[in-house]
């Protein structure tokens, strides 16, 4: 009868994420494009590839962009398929089906890592590449993909509803290039436009300006959006849509 | 064990639940009643913490729902047998719940067994599940921990007729063997073979509450006349207060004698006399149905 613990309901939410039709076919999808890249790369890419940082950055590639889709679909389709309903009724405490939400995406996130680092060790094995990588590139290319997940979390929370948090994750982006481009505007998307202060995780160890560009960014794009989004779950009348 | 006190839910502006208290004790069944939009979803969504009440408060098992350690286990709750991924087979989606709450896999098949959803049909996603199916899907999930309270929304919505018929015998034995059962209908008929209370809302007010057999015997006789305006006069003249219900009847609160009397005094013929048996129940129902919203 006690409160049911936290790692089982982690394991319930991973549960979630491939138990759908549309979860298991984007996690095979992520598993396949992984492959296929680093395959790919190996047969014919430059020589200068062959690399192991340059292979983990490429294996995390198709993780990076289809992890806040797996992200958001976690939070937003309790609400778009109304099992929500199910969900808050067995866990009447909020927070905690939200806490096991973001330990379930991070420990997806894991995971993906770590099958990107053997896809990468295979491909520079198989290619005769070269063995480097540092430690802080290594770290960087983690967060990034963490960050990721997070971000497709918060996004789901703040929307609570599948296809606006999606195309707006898509889409911000996308605007922020457009409008770093207007002259008085450059400034502000050093520090805010995600492209940019991603740029160069994955190629080498960011200086400090750089990181505290990152931090803004991820406090805008993905602290913000979680922030309102735990709010509005905790507060707020729990509906079928 | 149900209670809820001075239950109020205001949306947009307008009071959707007014001051809705009601007790359900152990062992017995009470069917929540009311038309749509009269306020039984709002009350169900306040009982099991899903919506904050705007006033009032309501306990189940003598604490607030969203107090109780693992709900799950303690009662079953069905609010919208609609609300399942598509995308999710049939027993993914109890597994889920069994999981969630610390059951067994092998109670999944046992609930599966006892909605009476085969292999074939637990294996199939959701999205291909008629309605009745839906609603056993939902039935399962409810009683899935084992509970010894069940909250259902419109559970027969969707069922057939033989459908309904083991929905009653399941909810009529959980009651026997001492669970509290609440379940909301639209339609009187479909409640009142398996209610021991009946419970009616109408705008958000519970206009009526008490055991079945009361209010369906105590809205006194039913009575007919060959000559309609000679029966109300007559009833008028004696005293005797009526109300008209559909299909050309009058209720009157007071015994059969009274009412030949009456009759007898106005020269009135009539063509039935006898218990209302629930038609003044059935005309304040209709009654609430046509009140503009």
């Amino acid at each position: 009868m006690t409160t049911p613990s936290f790692p089982r309901l982690t394991a319930v939410e991973l549960r979630k994420m491939v138990d759908t039709r549309a979860g298991f076919w984007l996690q095979l999808t992520v598993a396949a494009l992984t492959l296929a890249i680093v395959v790919l790369v190996c047969l014919f890419g430059d020589t200068s590839d062959l690399e192991l940082r340059s292979m983990f950055a490429l294996a995390i590639l198709p993780a990076s962009i289809l992890l806040p889709i797996v992200g958001i679909l976690l939070v937003s389709s309790e609400w778009s398929q109304r099992t929500a309903l199910i969900t808050f009724t067995l866990v009447p405490r909020r927070m905690r089906v939200m806490g096991a939400k973001l330990a379930a995406g991070l420990t997806l996130g894991v995971i993906i890592l770590a099958i990107a680092l053997v896809v990468a060790v295979v491909a520079v094995l198989a290619s005769g590449g070269e063995w480097t990588m540092s430690a802080a590139v290594f770290g960087q290319t983690s967060l990034l993909c963490l960050t990721a997940m997070i971000t497709g979390i918060a996004f789901g929370a703040a929307f609570l509803s599948s296809a606006p948090a999606i195309v707006l994750s898509f889409v911000l982006p996308i605007g922020w290039s457009a409008l770093g481009s207007i002259p008085f505007l450059n400034d502000a998307a050093d520090w805010l436009d995600t492209t940019r202060t991603t740029e160069h995780m994955t190629d080498r160890a960011l200086d400090g300006t750089e990181w505290a560009q990152w931090a803004t960014s991820i406090a805008v794009w993905m602290l913000l959006p979680l922030a309102i989004g735990l709010w509005r779950i905790a507060r707020g009348e729990i509906r079928a849509s | 064990m149900i209670e809820a006190t001075g239950l109020t839910k205001r949306l947009g502006g307008r009071a959707v639940v007014s001051d809705v208290s009601f007790r359900c004790e152990p062992g017995t069944v009470t069917g929540f009643l009311g038309p749509n939009g009269a306020g039984k979803t709002t009350t169900m969504r306040m009982l099991v913490g899903l919506s904050a009440p705007d006033a009032g408060a309501a306990t189940v098992l003598e604490r607030p729902y969203r107090q109780l350690e693992n709900p799950g286990r303690r009662v079953g709750v069905l609010l919208d047998a609609g609300a399942q991924h598509p995308g999710r087979r049939g027993r993914e989606a109890l597994t889920v719940s069994a999981q969630t709450m610390g059951a067994g896999s092998e109670r999944v098949d046992e609930l599966l067994d006892l909605v009476g959803l085969d292999r074939g049909a637990a294996r199939k996603r959701v999205r291909q599940y008629s309605l009745g199916m839906r609603q056993r899907l939902g039935l399962a999930q409810a009683l899935l921990g084992d509970p010894q309270v069940l909250i259902l929304d419109e559970p027969a919505n969707g069922l057939d007729p033989e459908g309904i018929r083991w929905m009653r015998g399941l909810l009529r034995g959980f009651a026997d063997r001492g669970g509290t059962v609440l379940l909301s209908s639209h339609l009187l008929a479909e409640v009142e073979a398996v209610a021991d209370r009946l419970l009616i809302i109408g705008n958000g007010r519970i206009v009526a509450d008490g055991a079945r057999e009361e209010l369906l015997a105590g809205a006194g006789v039913l009575v007919r006349a060959t000559d309609p305006a000679a029966l109300t006069a007559a009833l008028t003249a004696a005293g005797l207060a009526f109300t008209e219900v559909d299909g050309g009847g009058y209720v009157v609160d007071a015994a059969a004698e009274a009412v030949g009397a009456a009759a007898l005094a106005g020269g009135v013929v009539l063509t039935h006399l006898g218990p209302s048996e629930g038609a003044g129940l059935e005309q304040l129902f209709f009654d609430l149905t046509e009140a503009p919203a």
